[in-house]
């Protein structure tokens, strides 16, 4: 073991036992194991958090607790008019993590940039195929069509020229996947013939240096001393315990064996706010759940019919029994924490009887209808088995038969793109970025039909709508025209919109400074341990 | 005796090959597919979905696929995981000790009750002793782990604090996996404490796991030292006045021990089948929890490679079991 891992462990120890003066460890009940830690190379926030969080910085961050885009690694940034080239000035005096294998013999330049982007964009690059890797983010965030060059302009400039102007490429920059890597450890693990070192002894600019990690149990990190942002990050080590079993993890920071926790089940979460020993921070999560009827087939063609049915569903029954009271109604397909919602649009009123009368109106009697149920739990739906019961029951009210199905998940998400599929289906989205584009574009644009756009719903005055809020860079003209989308969205109903769920995440008293991130992300930059 | 070991070993070879197309096949007949459980609720596009299917090889005909794994495993590569990009057999070796070193304290505290607990039952049959112990027996056959286990973690390590809640040792200590089995390599690390804090971290996931195995036995050793013990012989014993102590120990346990080294035996599969919860609810990093999420993930590599690797282990335990039962009683060797 080398002296720098002793000097961390020993300021571990010094840290763990008995709160001795100075040395903190921050202790974070993971829910998973990190795939890697190269952040380009995965889609799921568990790894992100152990990677992208801790370990690296990109161009622009997201502020902790907002989807507000911030200076990262760049001080500023340049549109042209066109929109089509975004140049970046870069932060001097920024410096690389050290390791064993790797001290850097320079600080953060365009070099790194450049790097960082080409070897998920480039197929030539060497860094393309070395990983195995699939860029699975770059990719499902069309960042290949629309990036045509990263340009090094000088040591601290970098011009990223588009093929379009689109709007969110900024917030994209916030992303995981946008992450920094160095290219120096890059040559130099080439060179070694061990390219992987990349993904399992990172090396970034960010608040925290990677120790060690032993898989399924412990990840280990220390203080980064020489980050570029002063008197962060606050405590001296953190240590991400895994945890894969939520009752476990409420166990342990119950028994003060962890700080904080993510995921709690929603049944504890009662006991866990009465618990003085146990802090629960709250926040609505930047995410939809929703269900999405075949639109491309009869009688889910027809906007009344879709209407008429989501007027048959009791939304408030759903969030008491499936989310146990810990969402709120959705109305429009994106949430009430994100720039342009729509808050005066009107929900579809609870109205069985008028449902009923409207269904018979359209000559729609006798209906039989599948409803999809994902075999899955997530943020936005925590029990679609359960929510589809509620649904049969009270569509039963209004004369439809409803008969629910399932498939296993990956078979599920197969089936749900084809577009003959029958009924309607439970699905909901998380934001990426924080821009609505991530939401109404990737849900409801006429691209996305046959994938992601699971209503397989192309309706042209929608959008032609979403196309130009896309492309211009006007935030006060790209609101207008999102409000504008929601009320051609709620009036043509494609969705039955169910739920926005809130985020919940318990905390030892003792914990200052940790804020619940709207984009699902754990952060410990700032956060600190009172004595 | 050689020729013995080596008639069963060559037993090995076609139950190799079964094994391998056996595990080749089983997550292939699973439906949903690596590539769009990866893409998540985003999806992804034809053109996408060809571009991968080719780089991880699913375009090739079955069997050229299984050729291609099978002269890899006969080389020793199991692959390498979609997920972490590392090689398959790397990663068995780094989980497999902290599995092993549970399986083996699990193994050892159900014998070491289950024995003595099924020989009184059989000795005081139908008195308290034996419809106390067979009762409980049942219980613990009956329990659901994960009930089980988390009914432990609240009462012993919330409640009491007697014991921590998860993991293999304190986060206090840390050092090299030198053998990947805790209890050696914090008695290695000289590190004061970090020895006791791995064997309080053992004590409720050995349980758990014990339970089952533990009340098999028990109810195994007491059917056959029952059947033993009804005997001519033992009657002949009894006859000739010897000790209670000397009937039961020596002729009847050694007879019955038969049908219990082969329930033992089994048991190894039952435990590593436990083992997939006792490891994820103790957050234990062994290869049940390792299996679990590479089939999730439909891991292709992991979940073939890793089948292999277990059914190799299972297939020596019993070769193992198959020795001890020639050790035990001759007329099986001389068969």
């Amino acid at each position: 073991m080398s002296l720098k891992k002793y000097l961390a462990i020993g300021g571990m120890i010094a840290a763990v036992s008995a709160g001795s003066a100075g040395a903190q460890t921050l202790v974070y009940c993971s829910e998973g194991s990190p795939e890697g830690f190269d952040p380009a190379l995965y889609t799921s926030g568990t790894t992100f958090d152990a990677s992208g969080q801790a370990i690296y910085n990109r161009l622009v961050e997201f502020e902790t607790g907002t989807t507000k885009v911030i200076p990262g690694l760049a001080e500023s940034w340049d549109v042209s008019e066109d929109g089509l080239e975004y140049t970046f000035h870069l932060r001097s005096g920024v410096k690389f993590h050290s390791s064993d294998s790797f001290t850097p013999s320079r600080d953060f330049n365009a070099d790194d940039v450049v790097f960082s982007f080409e070897r998920q964009r480039v197929e030539d690059n060497p860094f393309h195929m070395a990983s195995g890797g699939t860029w699975e983010y770059f990719q499902g965030m069309s960042m290949p069509e629309l990036i045509s060059s990263v340009e090094k302009v000088d040591d601290m400039t970098v011009k990223f020229v588009l093929t379009h102007p689109e709007a969110p490429f900024v917030a994209n920059m916030a992303m995981d996947f946008a992450s920094i890597l160095s290219s120096e450890y890059a040559d130099a693990m080439l060179e070694a013939g061990t390219p992987e070192m990349l993904n399992q002894a990172p090396i970034g600019t960010g608040p925290f240096t990677f120790v060690a990690y032993q898989k399924d149990a412990v990840i280990r990190y220390a203080k980064n001393v020489d980050y570029w942002q002063d008197g962060l990050p606050k405590v001296d080590n953190l240590v991400f315990a895994i945890t894969p079993d939520a009752s476990v993890r409420y166990q342990k920071l119950s028994a003060g064996e962890c700080h904080v926790m993510p995921y709690p089940n929603p049944a504890d979460v009662a006991a866990m706010q009465a618990d003085e020993n146990i802090n629960v921070l709250e926040q609505e999560g930047l995410n939809v759940g929703y269900l999405a009827y075949n639109t491309t087939i009869a009688p889910y063609d027809n906007p009344k019919v879709r209407k008429a049915l989501n007027m048959a569903i009791d939304k408030q029954s759903i969030i008491d029994v499936v989310f146990q009271g810990s969402g709120q109604i959705a109305k429009n397909p994106i949430p009430p924490t994100m720039w342009s919602y729509n808050d005066a649009v009107e929900d579809d009123a609870y109205d069985p009887e008028a449902a009923k009368a409207m269904l018979a109106e359209e000559g729609v009697t006798d209906l039989n209808m599948k409803i999809w149920a994902m075999p899955v739990q997530r943020p936005y739906n925590p029990n679609a088995r359960r929510m589809a019961e509620l649904m049969q029951e009270d569509f039963s009210k209004i004369g439809v038969t409803v008969e629910i199905v399932s498939y296993e998940w990956g078979e599920y998400l197969s089936r749900s793109r084809e577009l003959d599929r029958d009924g309607a289906l439970l699905m909901g989205w998380t934001g990426d970025n924080g821009d609505p584009d991530n939401f109404l574009a990737v849900l409801l644009g006429c691209d996305a039909v046959g994938n992601s756009n699971r209503a397989q719903w192309c309706y042209k005055p929608f959008d032609d709508l979403i196309q130009q809020a896309k492309v211009i860079t006007d935030i006060d003209k790209r609101t207008a025209l999102y409000e504008e989308a929601q009320v051609v969205f709620k009036d043509q109903a494609p969705w039955a919109t169910i739920a926005h769920s809130v985020v919940y995440m318990p905390v030892r008293p003792e914990v200052e400074g940790f804020k619940v991130h709207p984009l699902g992300s754990h952060i410990f930059t700032n956060v600190s341990l009172a004595e | 005796m050689l020729r013995y070991f080596l008639g069963r070993l060559l037993t090995f070879i076609p139950t190799f090959i079964g094994v391998t197309l056996i595990s080749f096949a089983f997550i292939r007949v699973l439906p949903g597919d690596p590539i769009i459980v990866m893409a998540g609720e985003r999806g992804l596009t034809e053109e996408r979905y060809q571009e991968l299917s080719r780089q991880f090889g699913f375009d090739q005909p079955i069997l050229l696929q299984f050729w291609d794994y099978l002269t890899g495993v006969l080389q020793g590569d199991l692959g390498q995981s979609y997920v972490t990009k590392k090689p398959v057999f790397d990663e068995f070796f780094t989980l497999f000790p902290a599995t092993l070193e549970l399986s083996v304290c699990a193994i050892i505290l159900a014998i070491a009750l289950g024995l003595p607990a099924g020989v009184i039952a059989a000795v005081y049959r139908g008195k308290f002793f034996d419809r106390a112990l067979m009762s409980t027996a049942l219980v613990g056959y009956s329990m659901p782990i994960f009930w089980w286990a988390l009914l432990l973690i609240i009462v012993f390590s919330g409640n009491l604090g007697w014991t921590p809640v998860s993991g293999r040792i304190d986060l206090l200590y840390y050092f090299d996996n030198t053998t990947g089995f805790m209890l050696i390599d914090s008695l290695l690390s000289g590190q004061s404490g970090a020895f006791t804090s791995a064997v309080r971290h053992l004590i409720l996931p050995t349980i758990v796991l014990a339970t089952i195995p533990l009340a098999v036995i028990a109810r195994q050793t007491r059917s056959a030292m029952l059947e033993v013990l009804s005997e001519d012989y033992i009657r002949t014993a009894r006859a000739k006045g010897l000790s209670p102590t000397r009937i039961n120990g020596l002729h009847a346990l050694r007879n019955a021990m038969i049908p219990v080294i082969t329930v033992i035996g089994l048991s190894v599969g039952t435990l590593l089948a436990g083992a997939i919860l006792t490891e994820t609810i103790f957050s234990w990093p062994g290869i049940g929890k390792w299996m679990v999420d590479s089939i999730f993930r439909r891991d292709y590599p992991v979940v073939q490679g890793g089948l292999l690797m277990i059914a190799l282990m299972v297939m020596i335990v019993n070769l193992t079991v198959d020795l001890l039962y020639s050790l035990i009683n001759p007329k099986i060797r001389h068969r």
